[in-house]
């Protein structure tokens, strides 16, 4: 079943149309990656689906209803789950409080439960903040993953993270992947062709391309668009 | 001891301290005491919205004066008793939050603190406008006659100062659970990173909605109970000094903690009777005060207390 | 008097208002816009002008054309110098931070004011004017033998508030030529736009704060030198500028020059001609309760572009 779809999504900033009527279908159980170079307008989409950024123009329908006049923090309950480009995790607060907040209760034993599928349990007393950054990044995965969504959204999860935590990353998705519905925006190409079922590629607010990776990597005008499709670019 | 029982006993314990304070202390003091009580649950409203939701409000003099009219012109002009009149007093001010909240929560940062000042500013106006029910400026006084509870004169200092302390004790420890609450921690969540509070799923408006109403209506409490407690109704309370007294009184003494109000407001009283002994320009002691305190001790007194030494402090 | 000269009587004060509001509220605005923070203190910069005012003609005696103009001088550059140290000292070890900021402000308004209030003492003093006859104003009716001009009783101004309204207009072309023609007006319309830009330019941008933290300051100064002669000095005095050039910045819109000066028209204008036919107090309330408004439900104002 189609568990998102955008018909016509739409964004102007002023006179630059950042998000050009854009038709998009994400079936349920797919991890499904969304690329292209910087300023395609990945982040302004994915912005619209979460309802971070409103729509200019276009639908937004996710689990069967149309959600495009619902607030952030009514889809978020619907099921939606967003982690953000640069890292937003409660920095002084401890990560026992920062889960706490995500499951919307404190119970000890599900709060570290949660910080266990990121392998933090042993730190949830410390301060957020003075984690490094890459195990920042994978509190704010815990605090995604504990809110059960049925679909994942996460923007540029690997930005930042060493060679080492990138493998420990692709195979947490991969543990996912039976749970919840994923959809990333990426930079990593390995990353990328490693972990997706589908690729769509945006190029300047429109959808250049969508298919299998094997498809993505041979298509022609991708290749152009990245003068060279297939190298990580990180 | 766990974090939350620890907390009910510090919040327990400062209670006995200031009950058995009532009958220590020379009236002179006990009356002071009283009073800063009643200032403490103005500033404990006052940290509800700024030192845990993280909003800066420059018009808090409005729900607390609110609360005092509210009860002042109930009992001046309608001959209504003390506590029908306190009840009016509180409502007023929760309305008052209420549709303030509404309008002002529009706006962030800059515009949210502008925004409460001018609007306590026009009430504070309105006030002197209508000077012929408010007596403006000078203000009216609330006969010994009418200050009485179900036969408890409350111009007696003992039953005055009991009653601050009950007042106190009733805000201290409502917010100080409140806080523990997921309410609570959704409030702290809001003022640490308002965006990714969003995207948990929490409605941040509406929690901010409650917090100005919760923080207006404790203000407002306040409010009613100065007028009550000491007599006196007058448009100083609603003036830009009684929005800047809880702002200094909360940097003071720890914003974000739930003795902090109590201390802050202990401090600054005592400050400036001791300085106005020396000038009429006392007011300045204020000034330098905020401005040493936004410089070099943002957390205040128990802030630094929990930063330094006791990390579990509420 | 008749409706038509007392309407006319209330414009000329409310010209010479507005004159005065346009100056104070531009030193508000250029601090709005080049440095993003709010002043609370400026209306306490206004009142020490008036207060230096007062205290170097009363030093320089003897004609009072010469006391007033060392003041004019004298006020600005004084005022102007304290708000550098209050920057360099506070403002800046805040890092511009917009609440600590306005924390500090607040904390400094209280400092400046009861220093006043200690030295210059609670009274209100005037200082003599340079010059001051006074002028009728004619007004003009249909009567039985077609026009008539005649010179209705009590409609006159005088030739100092006149000096007024020409010298602020003097002074607010030459700012205008200041900000848009000079290399100093570059910079801080530079810093203005973009800070980080600015900086990798190597425009000393603490320093171009600083300046405009004096300048503006100055300028409140300026304008209560020109009105402490009609007004008098007196501690108190720096509340109703503040509120009325917040109001003329939040109206007019952040960082736009023309917004600043229609407001200041306006605001001066209804603000004297609302206190002449109904009460002061009236005109204050419907002002803040037009400021609040605007922020909630307009926050670039009526001209800017750019909200607080």
């Amino acid at each position: 079943m189609t568990l998102l779809e955008t018909r016509g999504l739409t964004r102007h900033f002023g006179g630059l149309t950042a998000v050009d009527t854009v038709d998009f279908q994400l079936p349920a159980g797919q991890v499904h990656a969304l690329i292209g170079p910087n300023g395609a307008g990945k982040s302004t989409f994915v912005g619209m689906v979460a309802g971070r950024i409103p729509a200019s123009a276009g639908e937004v329908w996710f689990d069967g209803a149309d959600v495009t006049d619902l607030p952030a923090h009514a889809r978020i309950r619907l099921g939606m789950a967003y982690t953000f480009q640069i890292t937003a995790v409660y920095a002084r607060l401890s990560l026992f409080d920062n889960v706490a907040l995500a499951l919307r209760q404190r119970s000890e034993p599900d709060v570290l439960a949660a910080l266990d599928r990121v392998g933090l349990a042993d730190r949830s007393a410390q301060i957020a903040g003075d984690l490094a950054y890459g195990h920042q990044r994978l509190l704010e995965i815990a605090m995604g993953i504990a809110q059960q969504p049925r679909l994942l959204i996460l923007d540029e999860p690997t930005q930042g993270l060493a060679e080492s935590e990138i493998e420990g990353f692709n195979a947490l998705i991969s543990r996912l992947r039976a749970e919840t519905t994923i959809l990333l925006i990426e930079h990593n190409m390995d990353v990328v062709m490693a972990l997706a079922d589908v690729i769509t590629v945006l190029d300047a607010g429109r959808v250049l391309a969508s298919g299998t990776p094997e498809a993505i990597r041979a298509d022609a005008a991708v290749q152009e668009v990245y003068l060279g499709a297939g190298h990580a670019q990180a | 001891m766990s974090g939350a029982k620890k907390s009910l006993l510090l919040h327990l314990g400062l209670i006995a301290i200031l009950f058995a304070l009532g009958f220590l202390l020379p009236v002179y003091h006990q009356g002071n005491l009283a009073r800063i009580l009643v200032l403490a649950t103005y500033a404990i409203g006052y940290n509800v919205l700024f030192g845990y939701t993280g909003l800066l409000s420059l018009g808090h003099a409005m729900f607390f004066s609110a609360g005092m009219y509210g009860l002042g012109l109930a009992m001046h002009h309608g001959g209504v008793p003390a506590v029908p009149a306190f009840v009016i007093g509180v409502i007023a001010s929760a309305l008052l939050s209420a549709a303030v909240a509404v309008l002002a929560l529009r706006t962030l940062g800059v515009a949210f603190m502008i925004v409460t000042l001018m609007f306590a500013q026009a009430g504070f106006l309105t006030i002197l406008y209508f000077g012929a029910w408010t007596r403006g400026d000078e203000g009216f006084v609330l006969p010994q006659a009418v200050r009485e509870v179900a036969g408890l004169d409350l111009t007696d200092p003992m039953t005055r100062y009991m009653t601050a302390l009950l007042l106190f004790s009733a805000a201290l420890l409502v917010t100080a659970r409140m806080m523990q609450m997921r309410f609570g921690n959704v409030l702290v969540a809001v003022r640490e990173n308002e965006e990714r509070t969003t995207m948990l799923g929490y409605d941040v408006f509406k929690h901010k909605f409650v917090a100005v109403v919760i923080s207006g209506t404790l203000s407002g409490a306040a409010g009613a109970a100065y007028g009550l407690l000491f007599g006196y109704v007058g448009a100083t309370f609603a003036s830009v000094q009684y929005s800047i007294f809880p702002l200094l009184w909360v940097l003071l003494g720890g914003a974000g903690t739930t003795i902090g109000p109590l201390v802050g407001a202990f401090f600054t009283f005592y400050l400036i009777d001791y300085a106005s002994s020396l000038t009429s320009a006392y007011m300045l002691i204020v000034g330098l005060v905020l401005v040493l305190l936004i410089l070099f001790a943002r957390a205040g007194i128990m802030g630094e207390v929990r930063k330094r030494w006791a990390g579990w402090l509420p | 008097m008749d409706f038509g000269p007392y309407l006319l009587l209330a414009s000329l004060e409310g010209a010479v208002g507005a004159s005065v509001l346009a100056l104070t509220a531009l030193g508000l605005s250029l601090v709005f816009g080049v440095m993003r923070v709010v002043n609370v203190a400026h209306g306490e910069f206004f009142m020490l002008g008036a207060v230096i005012a007062w205290f170097v003609a009363s030093q320089i005696g003897g004609q009072p054309a010469l006391g007033f103009v060392a003041a004019l001088i004298i006020a600005p550059l004084v005022v102007g110098g304290l708000a550098i140290v209050a920057d360099r000292l506070v403002l800046k070890r805040v890092a511009y931070n917009p609440e600590a900021t306005i924390v500090a402000t607040i904390g400094m308004l209280y400092i400046i004011q009861q220093a006043a209030l200690m030295t210059y003492g609670p009274d209100a003093r005037p200082v003599e004017p340079p010059f001051n006859s006074r002028i009728a104003i004619p007004w003009f009716e249909f009567g039985e033998e077609g026009f008539e001009i005649y010179y209705p009783w009590g409609l006159s101004t005088t030739s100092y508030k006149l000096f007024v309204i020409a010298a602020a207009v003097v002074m607010l072309l030459g700012i205008w030529a200041l900000l848009s023609r000079s290399k100093l007006g570059l910079l801080m319309r530079a810093t203005q736009l973009d800070r980080e830009t600015a900086r990798a330019f190597g425009i000393p941008v603490e320093r171009v704060y600083s300046l405009v933290f004096g300048f503006g300051a100055g300028l409140a100064a300026l304008a209560a030198v020109l009105i402490v002669p009609i007004q008098q000095a007196h501690y108190l005095m720096g509340g109703d500028p503040l509120l009325l050039s917040f109001i003329v910045v939040i109206l007019g819109g952040l960082g736009s020059l023309r917004g600043t000066l229609v407001a200041a028209l306006l605001i001066g204008m209804s603000d004297g001609i609302i206190s002449v036919f109904f009460s002061p107090t009236l005109a204050k309330i419907i002002a803040t309760m037009l400021v609040a408004l605007v922020l909630v439900f307009r926050p670039q104002g009526l001209f800017g572009k750019k909200a607080l």
